[in-house]
């Protein structure tokens, strides 16, 4: 955020008012050529975005307003289906089916279930890595013998791919796998329906809380040590200092990186797809949109606006929320000190 | 001022959002009419070529070799996809999009020829193409045929196998009830009885399709409309989860996929099994197997007699857009010839699709299960041959893990069916 917003206040702030009248012909001349400069450095960017994001976005989203191809009754061939104006999303949201409710056993009866296990699933996850990570990031940003290797080993889970740790976990979570024996238990973790839900949230808050410590530990690092000290020399108890100082501080730091978990947890895909299949309500919306280019790519396209409007609502109200933080700590004081 | 404030946000909101879901994004359509395409390049003959899925066993590339120095002027270049069936799919489907000349012979799982057919893809071998099918066995036929048309050829096939313990049941049940009444034993030796393929995935389909066939059922008709509210379909999904409510089928059950029951039955934790042939090599030859010297195999148990297994296996085609299809066609009737088909038997232990191949004594002695497959492929009935199969599969799928789980009663598990077979058609 402060990226974006500071070379905006850069050419404002070092003109003094006296010499702006003088020299502003002249300074509006180099501003166009330099802009001008600009837009050609910028260029190949824009193109290279425009072809690998808005392309596919737009074409998804006309391909959304198109039927899906339909069987010719005589000729037993498939043929296009021609405009379908908001069928496509009619079919998911409402989950129709032609004219009737879509029955148990088609991809449409999934929908909402699919968005509540997609954001359940968020929910939990972030929640539990976030309260994780930070604490493996205190642990993390002491001074001790070791703390390297402690660090290189708290990296590992992130470090394996995704499709591996779901064959690992899927193989521990088997009816005579580890977890069972070790428990004692006679659990169907991959076979009902609340074991499987946390079976991969076991899994993923294993493989995420790592991410999760680093960006954390990056944002504490950057906190000096003298305001600690300060706050020791005033009387702040340790719970006072994590809350008063360490929290705040650590807060921008933390958006982000409850913004990119958010973000990426929303669409998780490989977890539920290799343990489960998506079976026993771990079916997120990712799940549903691959199963469904097998069924038809329009219907698919559709669903995939859907998914992508969610995730652009979720994102919007995340940023709005850290903009909002960012620009009210930003404006009111150039001066040191900070207030709460 | 306040609209920047809002612009911002909601522009990298848009950024972050579209990075991170463009990949949700599917293919374009394409036009189905393709009566030109099927019309041209019949007599094209040059270099095709041949693409097939990861060649695990090398048989293919000994084949393609042979072909080769026999036809320098007409190679056969080969293409081999990723091991996964769902990436060949998609792979197939892309490059048949994009009107491929390089695929000219592809190699299909037979739950994909209708699909790929009723889009226009595949060359139908009539007149000119047609090749000689009267030695194979019909059922394997009937995976390669849609709308009356053959659009393919049949290469490989695959059946259902009941394994059973010897050293505790001398012979092997024939129908589905004396299976049942022998779960005595297996109680009495503390192991589980039955076991198939029952965790939510296309092996469910498999076995939900045999139980229903075995029992008189169908799960669709000629005219591609579903037929699983008739009693004997309903009495054949009931088999499953009546076995499942008394612990016939062990409670994991609902977790196994074909390596789950393996296992189990090379632990000796199971007297029945249904499997395909590929377990016969690893029981009998695996360090950890149990039951090397104790297993049987039979054919699957039905309801008076053999039970009608699934099939599997693979067909070969050939693309409407190949500009060598002369060649492309002697190509498939060399892919499909005694002498290959044999090949495919000893080297690959992949079931031929001709049926005197299962009588040649020198293969039964290197194959022992072939006997008992050829029963097996002879009773079977295809997965339904529709291009709708992955709505289908679905459907099937999501209500008998459901029914069997225990979660909807029968009569509800098939009306749902029903509804769900239809509205994927429509």
């Amino acid at each position: 955020m402060s990226t974006l917003a500071q070379p905006k206040r850069a050419p404002e702030t070092p003109s003094p008012k006296t010499k702006k009248v003088q020299k502003e012909v002249g300074q509006d001349r180099a501003a166009t050529s330099q802009g001008r400069w600009a837009f050609w450095l910028i260029s190949p960017a824009l193109v290279l975005l425009a072809v690998v994001i808005v392309y596919p976005v737009v074409n998804a989203i006309i391909m959304a307003f198109q039927k899906d191809q339909g069987l010719d009754p005589v000729t037993k061939v498939f043929v296009q289906g021609g405009p379908a104006g908001f069928d496509n999303f009619v079919h998911w949201l409402a989950q129709q089916c032609g004219s009737a409710a879509c029955a148990p056993g088609t991809l449409g009866a999934q929908f909402w279930s699919a968005v509540g296990t997609t954001f359940f699933f968020t929910a939990v996850t972030v929640v539990l890595e976030t309260v994780l990570g930070f604490w493996m990031a205190i642990i993390m940003a002491r001074t001790f013998r070791g703390r390297s290797a402690l660090r290189a080993a708290v990296l590992v889970p992130w470090a394996i791919p995704t499709a591996v740790t779901a064959k690992l976990w899927f193989f521990i979570f088997a009816f005579d796998g580890i977890a069972n024996k070790l428990f004692g238990t006679a659990i169907l973790w991959t076979g009902s329906e609340w074991p499987a839900r946390w079976a991969i949230i076991i899994s993923d808050v294993w493989k995420t809380t790592p991410f999760m410590a680093l960006l954390i530990l990056a944002g504490l690092q950057i906190i000096p040590a003298e305001v600690y000290e300060a706050a020791k020399v005033d009387g702040a108890s340790a719970w006072q200092r994590f809350t008063q100082i360490t929290l705040p501080l650590v807060k921008p730091a933390l958006m982000v990186a409850v913004l990119f978990r958010v973000l990426d947890a929303l669409r998780m895909y490989d977890l539920p797809a290799i343990m489960t299949q998506g079976s026993n309500g771990t079916t997120t919306l990712s799940i549903l949109v691959v199963d469904q280019i097998r069924q038809g790519f329009n219907s698919a396209a559709a669903l995939s606006t859907i998914t992508f409007l969610i995730i652009f609502l979720v994102a919007f109200i995340f940023v709005r929320f850290l903009g909002a933080n960012a620009v009210a700590s930003a404006t009111p004081k150039t001066t040191k000190g900070q207030d709460k | 001022m306040n609209t920047r404030k809002y612009l911002l946000p909601a522009a990298v909101a848009g950024v972050l959002a579209m990075s991170l879901s463009a990949c949700g994004g599917g293919g374009g359509g394409s036009t189905a009419s393709s009566g030109g395409d099927a019309a041209a390049n019949l007599d094209g003959r040059g270099p095709i070529t041949y693409v097939q899925g990861k060649d695990n066993s090398n048989v293919v590339r000994p084949l393609v070799d042979k072909w080769n120095a026999a036809h320098p002027d007409q190679k056969v270049t080969f293409k081999e996809q990723s091991d996964q069936a769902d990436q060949q799919h998609d792979d197939l489907v892309q490059n048949f999009q994009a009107k491929n000349v390089n695929y000219d012979v592809v190699d299909v799982d037979v739950i994909w020829t209708a699909e790929f057919a009723a889009k226009g893809w595949l060359q139908p071998l009539t007149d000119k193409m047609s090749i000689d099918t009267s030695k194979m066995l019909p059922a394997t036929v009937k995976t390669a045929t849609y709308n009356n048309t053959l659009f393919a050829a049949p290469q490989t096939s695959d059946g259902g196998i009941l394994y059973y313990r010897k050293d505790l049941v001398p012979t092997p049940p024939k129908t589905w009830d004396e299976m049942m009444s022998m779960c005595s034993i297996a109680k009495q030796h503390g192991i589980d009885c039955y076991a198939g393929q029952f965790a939510k995935y296309e092996g469910l389909t498999v076995n939900a399709a045999e139980a229903i066939n075995s029992a008189g059922g169908t799960i669709v008709g000629d005219d591609g409309k579903s037929t699983v509210t008739s009693a004997a379909a309903k009495a054949g999904l009931n088999n499953l989860v009546t076995a499942y409510k008394n612990g016939n089928i062990p409670t994991q059950g609902v977790t196994y996929q074909e390596e789950q029951g393996r296992q189990s039955f090379e632990d000796g934790k199971l007297l029945f099994l249904r499997n395909w042939p590929y377990v016969y090599n690893l029981a009998k030859t695996d360090g950890s197997s149990k039951v090397k010297d104790t297993f049987g195999m039979a054919p699957l148990p039905g309801k008076s007699g053999p039970g009608a297994s699934s099939l599997g296996g693979h067909n070969l085609a050939v693309s409407v857009y190949s500009a060598h299809k002369a060649t492309a066609k002697d190509f498939l009737t060399f892919m499909t010839s005694e002498e290959t088909e044999k090949f495919y038997a000893t080297q690959g232990s992949l079931a031929p699709v001709l049926s005197s191949l299962y009588d040649d004594p020198t293969l039964v002695q290197q194959l022992p299960y072939l006997p008992v497959l050829k029963t097996s492929i002879q009773n079977a009935v295809p997965r339904p041959v529709t291009p709708f199969y992955p709505a289908v599969t679905k459907a099937i799928q999501d209500n008998a893990y459901a029914a069997i789980k225990g979660d909807k009663s029968v009569d509800q598990a098939m009306t749902d069916m029903d509804t769900a077979i239809n509205s994927a058609s429509q």
